[in-house]
């Protein structure tokens, strides 16, 4: 199943959502074309509705008229269905569960832990830094490990892990960006910091993930509300 | 080299019992280790530093955990019989609905059974809202998985199994067969089946008192 037609493969979301650029990313590595429908913020159209009832979030992968919802369960059916493309889970099943377990971490654990970091105060932000910190230096640990000394968690691809976490950490070097706080840091996770960097520069995530600027003016818009 | 698998697990719990389940029905050789989750051996925290949680399954030295990751390591590592479906949108509906079991239901479920009193009747309508959602899931079939069972069915196992213990400690019945009929044929078809029934845990009244002195005796409980 090499190429399908732009109509047969549509991806409802928000090009703010990191959860929606893993979809697109995804896709691109794949090099699929698709029908991007833009959710208005504030409100969910009857095709979201219809497409995923269970939850009414964005992404949702619309593909030949079947819906799969939920970021890492899409990434993992375009892996699937487009197997003949680079593929973005490794071969190894051990290292597939190392992954796994990782891309789990950064949605159960460290995406929750940045929740309003950017708009809160005093205690409760040095609080909400310290925990984004920790679980930075896990995240890390994890990278040295998986990467073995090359550019991405996947070695010299992206893979499903990058893929996960480089949506969040887009964002967070953003709020860096922002001042007041330092969450990656040069000393404490040199090599996300490198990571980051390379990551939204390659050729499937530019475009997706939108330059520092533009993310700044949704973050300041963010912090007047 | 001689395969080495071991598994660290505790007897009442479903997220342990699944790593078992998937276990016997690829027939794989393991050795079993019972943790005290009030003391938990060094060894568990090695192998599990960053969830300190069971189950773990350590596969010739190298850990894995958190149990839907270790049933698709298991999947793919041992070939016989297939847990998930091959079909790539068959295994992402299987892979959606456990997680749905896992974040929504479990929860959910507990609420309903232990929530705050006040709370207790949009509690249970809750629960039996997410309970109506695997009640079209399963639909005609016999299993999650159709005829036999698979990733989503042993995922399951706490809507299978521990649902019943939970209603009863508790005393709040959600699964009844007049409001899901199918989901309720599907819960005896599974513990009844082989490969399951030997793997759930014994001791019934044990695992109630266990649920009831660690949770209470439920919202609904009268002589509170």
């Amino acid at each position: 199943m090499a190429n399908s037609s732009c109509s047969d493969v549509k991806v409802l979301g928000a090009w703010p959502s990191p959860f929606v650029m893993r979809v697109r990313i995804a896709l691109n590595i794949k090099s699929v074309k698709y029908e991007f429908l833009e959710e208005t913020i504030g409100s969910k159209s009857q095709l979201l509705l219809q497409s995923n009832p269970v939850y009414k979030k964005i992404p949702v992968l619309i593909h030949g008229g079947k819906s799969i919802s939920e970021s890492l369960i899409i990434v993992q059916y375009i892996d699937e269905v487009w197997s003949s493309g680079p593929s973005i889970l490794p071969s190894d099943p051990y290292d597939r569960a190392i992954e796994r377990f990782w891309a789990a971490y950064v949605d159960d654990k460290f995406f929750p832990s940045m929740q309003l970091i950017n708009t809160a105060q005093g205690e409760e932000k040095a609080a909400k830094v310290e925990q984004v910190t920790e679980g930075l230096v896990l995240l890390e640990e994890a990278f040295q490990k998986s990467s073995k000394g090359k550019a991405f968690f996947g070695g010299d691809r992206i893979g499903f892990l990058d893929i996960a976490l480089g949506p969040m950490l887009g964002w967070l070097r953003a709020i860096d960006k922002m001042g007041g706080v330092k969450l990656l840091d040069e000393v404490k996770t040199p090599g996300l910091v490198q990571w980051v960097e390379s990551f939204c520069a390659d050729g499937a995530v530019k475009g997706v993930i939108p330059d520092i600027e533009k993310l700044l003016e949704i973050l300041e818009k963010m912090k007047g509300n | 080299m001689a395969e080495e698998v071991l598994l660290f697990g505790v007897w009442g719990s479903p997220f342990s019992r699944r790593v078992e389940m998937a276990l016997k029905l690829k027939g794989i050789q393991y050795k079993y280790f019972e943790e005290d989750l009030t003391n938990k051996s060094p060894t568990l925290l090695k192998y599990n530093p960053i969830h300190k949680k069971i189950p773990v399954l350590v596969h010739n030295g190298k850990p894995i955990a958190e149990s839907q990751v270790i049933l698709e390591y298991i999947d793919e590592t041992w070939k016989g019989y297939p847990i998930f479906p091959k079909d790539p949108y068959e295994r992402a509906n299987a892979r959606f609905w456990a997680k749905f079991i896992d974040e929504k239901c479990l929860p959910g479920i507990f609420n309903a059974c232990w929530g705050e009193e006040k709370q207790h009747e949009n509690a249970v309508k809750e629960a039996c809202e997410l309970l109506k959602h695997l009640e079209n899931e399963i639909g005609e079939k016999k299993y999650f998985g159709g005829e036999a069972i698979g990733f989503l069915d042993i995922v399951a196992n706490f809507i299978g199994f521990w649902l019943g213990i939970f209603e009863e400690a508790s005393g709040t019945k959600l699964l009844t067969r007049e409001e899901f009929p199918k989901l309720s044929n599907w819960v005896g078809v599974f513990v009844s089946s082989s490969g399951i029934k030997e793997n759930l845990p014994p001791a019934r009244d044990k695992l109630i008192a266990y649920f009831r002195s660690q949770f209470g005796t439920g919202s609904t409980d009268a002589t509170k």
